[in-house]
């Protein structure tokens, strides 16, 4: 079985007014060491083929077409067989 | 003149729209049910505001698969007039009949008010009711609205005057004062290059009659009917 993660980020130089937020928070939190949170998606496929080239072309394309917009958005993927 | 209201599952302005054009200037209304790939013989195809699809992924995103799509971007493409109004504005980027994107309001909020705008390009099929300059008082209601475009892209929109619409103040001064959600260039609406493909965020189908506080709207639906 072959399943895939995507994780979707804005594009550099794109406002991340929710990361920004987030980031604003950690004085509150009382965590040190951290200088920047960024937000993005999560997002879990599982895979109808058992094809490794079959799966890695299909995860691209539904990045692509659907799950990032490429104006304001980057997307990585990661495919693992089980 | 004969116009199509598409509807998606989460539409929520399609009979403020249907009630202006009919029952104000009285034209005939078509709602389109998201499903079609009929127009109906539409003139003009109108995009209302909304939630469709309850604005998951991204606003606009899966509304843009929707199989009418396929029929307004062929539609488009002749040359006829389509319009979006907010969550419409926001499919027509997704789908790729206008360029850039919307994304969420600098401030992080739903902004529900009453907002200035310019009408930048004049003498445009939408346009031609007003000045050039004319400033413009209409709702907005979005959280997803604040336009963005790259360098390149944005220089192409200023340089082809295809801006229809400006954040401004009641001096007409656009600036970060009067920019309610952090648009690039104070920009509320933008056309296609051929300039029949409209969006923009402001509620012009909110700001038609005066019980409502505001008619500044109605010259954007006039004009439309006068260019047919």
């Amino acid at each position: 079985m072959i399943r895939a993660e995507v994780i979707v980020t804005l594009k550099d130089g794109i406002l991340d007014p929710e990361g920004k937020t987030i980031t604003g928070a950690l004085g509150g939190v009382g965590i040190e060491g951290i200088k920047e949170i960024g937000t993005g998606k999560y997002f879990h496929i599982q895979l109808s083929t058992n094809n490794l080239e079959k799966a890695r072309s299909s995860t691209e394309a539904v990045c692509e077409k659907l799950l990032s917009n490429p104006v304001i958005e980057k997307y990585t993927y990661k495919i693992i067989e089980e | 003149m004969k116009i199509g209201v598409v509807v998606f599952p989460g539409s929520n302005c399609e009979l403020d729209t249907q009630h202006v054009l009919q029952n104000l200037l009285g034209q005939e209304v078509k709602m389109l049910w998201h499903q079609q790939r009929d127009l109906d013989g539409s003139d003009v195809i109108i995009l209302p505001g909304g939630f469709s699809y309850g604005d998951y992924l991204r606003t606009g995103a899966i509304a843009r698969f929707s199989p009418i799509m396929e029929s307004v971007i062929e539609f488009a493409a002749k040359g006829k007039p389509v319009l979006g109004i907010c969550n419409g504005f926001q499919i027509l980027m997704e789908c790729g009949l206008l360029p850039g994107a919307l994304v969420t309001n600098g401030s992080l909020k739903f902004i529900s008010d009453d907002v200035i705008v310019k009408v930048e390009a004049g003498n445009s099929i939408y346009t031609s009711k007003y000045d050039h300059s004319q400033l413009l008082k209409m709702p907005i209601a979005h959280i997803g609205g604040s336009f963005f475009a790259d360098d390149d892209t944005l220089a192409e929109i200023e340089s082809d005057d295809r801006v229809a619409f400006r954040y401004c103040d009641a001096e007409g001064n656009a600036n970060s004062e009067s920019n309610p959600n952090a648009s690039i260039g104070n920009i509320a609406g933008i056309y296609n290059k051929k300039g029949n493909v409209l969006g923009l965020m402001p509620h012009p189908e909110r700001a038609s009659e005066s019980v409502l506080g505001s008619t500044d709207g109605l010259g954007l639906f006039e004009s439309l009917i006068l260019s047919n």
